[in-house]
């Protein structure tokens, strides 16, 4: 069984300390989060968490399996690239330079990023996307300085006109 | 009905049919004990020695009656101290609720005087527990908690009350004892496949633990493996679920398991796991485990499955259910020349048994003199493992003993707890190490008149750990030799019981029925040799066909 990412979305009361009991849980069995994200949903009763991680098959049942079990966990499901849309956003500064200025426009043109902030010595940048996409665009951006970066980490849906709070178990 | 929080707790407790509860009293819960007084004719308090007894006595009632265990506790010191017991029915899945006091809502989060963060350091060791911020949820919060702790595979759940929640007032109503959530049927195509996988087989092995216990499977497993001409063999947590005189149980595998049991299950061709969760003191090396054999698991945790152990089979659903269609399912099956192998493998075993054993010849000594029903219970050390391998058991439940996290000091307290679980007397085997963790709880046991035998098995060492210094560390007994001063028997004199003392076996048979037979609780300071083993053994990591049986096994 091969090592690969998988994106796992879950919808978990909106109380005090679910969060806590989630990452407690994890940390407990020794998974090792790639990125872990939480919103609000469609209904407010529910947060929703999206969690991305390296493993292989068993890893990923018992991350499923334990979740489960979890008590204040509504709902847990896997988001397969096939089946889903994947996005991550990126807010990042690079060196603003008179020589580079340019270059920055058109990789920020071809990535479809957006320039959020400018200034003589920086550009603020936005991009949104794939981890791929994500990951290609900092590789671009590396020459010309990066002086910050933030991103949000995987959010994930399924396509089609299900809510996966409506699933079937 | 208007009724202070403090008050529907006790209201609460009393509507779900909760007879007896473990405690100790302080600030923070002041308010509750005033309300336990007011019905003390419908509920029972016993104030244990410790928080860390009263926890333990929860487990110890819960494990003997198959009911849910409560214990009470004050905020700071009384709660952890809770933290041990509650660790160890979360490791031996036993249902427990903890209600802890804790400081005024307003104080929370000023580090005020004994207020702790309860619910954020047992979150990894409970399988819920709530802080409750309205007095309105209180009793639908502890129904909430009985509720999870007993249903699917059991655990504790803690539920901590800050002082105001239990002054404040609001409605109560009289509510019906909650409804263990259903677990989910046996899957027809499960139970075909395993139908097939044993029709297929030459040498099944059933092999089942606490999950079994839990669910009451014995019959079935009995029948089961009568009908497909099975072995069977159980985990430390499986023992007592089945009778320990019927022929085709070879008795406890794994670490210290009988030797019959442990290869008969390294020979198997099938493994069939019933309530299991295949923890490392079972397998060993799970890499080299019975790698040659098909594997079923059935339990009712799913997160249980393939997670020490790769099957081939396994499904997540209720044992009882799956046991019944599966005995329906199989053909019956005679295997002849399994069942010569495991009669050989008897008699091996037999080979290594001494008959001038000192442990051995105590363990069956009381165990000859107990009823059937009276619960064998224990500390942790070499006298565990011998009460594991030597008590006969008979009927369910008998067996009660800290598995999973293997907790010295666990004895009294759990003693007290299934004496008080049962209404029958208990045995208690303990080591003078694990004694001194405890001890203070005889004083409870004698307030309360407890039903108890005591034998400590008095080796003068913490005889476990000095036993791996014998095999792994050159005998460098460094901090395992107590040899104290403390005489047990004038100890329990003192704390009001009866005590005995014992250096033969005849001497310990002699006082093992006087104690068995006092009225109160008795203890017996049993004297046993330093350098006696737990054997056989497999080492931690170790694979079953290197198997250490005798002291000559091993290079001294
Ligand atoms: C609370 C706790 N501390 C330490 C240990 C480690 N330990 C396991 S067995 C043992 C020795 C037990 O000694 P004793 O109770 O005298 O029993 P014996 O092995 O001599 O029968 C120790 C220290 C433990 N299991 N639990």
């Amino acid at each position: 069984m091969s090592k690969n990412s998988f994106v796992i979305a879950v919808y978990v009361e909106n109380k005090y300390g679910v969060l806590t009991r989630v990452t407690s849980m994890f940390t407990r069995r020794g998974f090792n989060i790639d990125t872990l994200t939480v919103g609000e949903t469609e209904s407010p009763e529910y947060s929703r968490i999206t969690i991305s991680l390296s493993g292989d098959q068993t890893d990923r049942g018992q991350l499923i399996s334990q979740l489960k079990k979890l008590y204040n966990v509504k709902k847990v499901e896997v988001i397969t690239a096939d089946k889903g849309i994947r996005r991550e956003l990126m807010l990042i500064k690079v060196k603003n330079s008179p020589e580079n200025r340019a270059d920055i426009k058109d990789a920020v043109d071809v990535f479809k990023a957006k320039i959020v902030d400018y200034s003589a010595e920086a550009l603020c940048l936005e991009i949104t996307g794939d981890t791929n996409k994500v990951d290609a665009f900092i590789d671009n951006m590396k020459p010309f300085g990066i002086i910050e970066m933030c991103r949000t980490g995987i959010v994930a849906i399924e396509r089609g006109a299900d809510s996966i709070l409506s699933h079937e178990e | 009905m208007r009724l202070s929080g403090a008050e529907i707790v006790v209201k609460t407790l009393i509507e779900q049919n909760i007879k007896t509860i473990f405690g100790y009293p302080g600030g923070t819960v002041i308010d509750i004990y005033d309300q336990l007084k007011k019905y003390e004719g419908q509920i029972e308090h016993i104030l244990t020695a410790h928080e860390q007894g009263a926890a333990h006595a929860a487990d110890g009632y819960a494990r003997a009656s198959g009911d849910i265990g409560v214990v009470l506790a004050t905020s700071g010191p009384g709660a952890t101290n809770l933290v041990t017991g509650i660790a160890t029915a979360y490791l031996d899945s036993v249902p427990m609720l903890a209600i802890t006091g804790n400081v005024g809502t307003t104080m929370i989060g000023r580090d005020s005087f004994q207020e702790i963060d309860i619910t954020g350091i047992t979150l990894p060791i409970t399988k819920h527990n709530f802080i409750v911020h309205r007095t309105e949820d209180l009793a639908d919060t502890i129904r909430e908690a009985i509720r999870i702790a007993k249903s699917g595979r059991p655990g504790p759940v803690l539920v901590d009350i800050p002082k105001d929640v239990q002054q404040k007032t609001a409605d109560y109503e009289k509510a019906e004892p909650v409804k263990i959530r259903p677990n989910r049927p046996a899957d027809d195509a499960v139970v075909a496949k395993a139908a097939k996988m044993i029709a297929d087989s030459g040498r099944p092995f059933i092999y089942f633990g606490g999950g079994a216990v839990r669910a009451g499977a014995g019959e079935l497993l009995e029948k089961l493996a009568d009908k497909i001409d099975a072995a069977m063999g159980s985990s430390l947590m499986g023992l007592s679920e089945v009778p320990t005189s019927n022929p085709r149980f070879l008795g406890m595998q794994g670490m210290h398991g009988h030797y019959a049991s442990s290869k008969a299950m390294h020979k198997a061709d099938l493994i069939i796991a019933i309530g299991v969760r295949f923890s490392d003191r079972a397998t060993g090396d799970t890499s080299k485990f019975s790698s040659g054999a098909q594997k079923i698991h059935i339990d009712v945790d799913a997160s249980e499955l393939n997670k020490n152990v790769e099957t081939n089979l396994s499904s997540a659903c209720d044992i009882i259910d799956f046991l019944k269609k599966l005995i329906d399912a199989v053909d019956e099956k005679k295997r002849p020349s399994w069942m010569a192998k495991i009669e050989k493998l008897k008699v091996q075993e037999k080979e290594f048994d001494d008959p001038d054993f000192l442990p051995e010849q105590v363990v069956k000594a009381a165990s000859n003199i107990t009823t059937a029903d009276t619960r064998c219970v224990t500390d942790v050390g070499q006298h565990q493992m011998w009460a594991a391998q030597f008590y006969e058991f008979t009927d369910k439940r008998t067996w009660i003993s800290s598995g999973g996290l293997g907790t010295m000091g666990f004895g009294m307290g759990a003693a007290i707890g299934s004496a008080y679980g049962t209404g029958k007397r208990s045995v208690l085997f303990t080591g003078d190490g694990s004694f001194g963790m405890d001890m203070n709880e005889l004083a409870t046991a004698v307030t309360y008149n407890v039903p108890l035998t005591i034998v400590v098995m008095n080796n003068g060492a913490l005889g476990m750990v000095r036993q791996l210094q014998t095999f792994f560390y050159k005998k460098n007994y460094s901090n395992t030799t107590l040899n104290r001063k403390t005489d047990f028997k004038l100890l329990a004199e003192a704390m009001g019981a009866k005590g005995y003392r014992a250096t033969t076996i005849d001497e310990f048979k002699d006082v093992f029925e006087k104690a068995y037979n006092d009225e109160g609780p008795s203890l017996i300071d049993m004297r046993i040799d330093t350098d006696d083993l737990v054997l056989p053994m497999v080492p931690g990591g170790g694979t079953y066909d290197k198997i250490i049986c005798e002291r000559s096994d091993i290079n001294e």
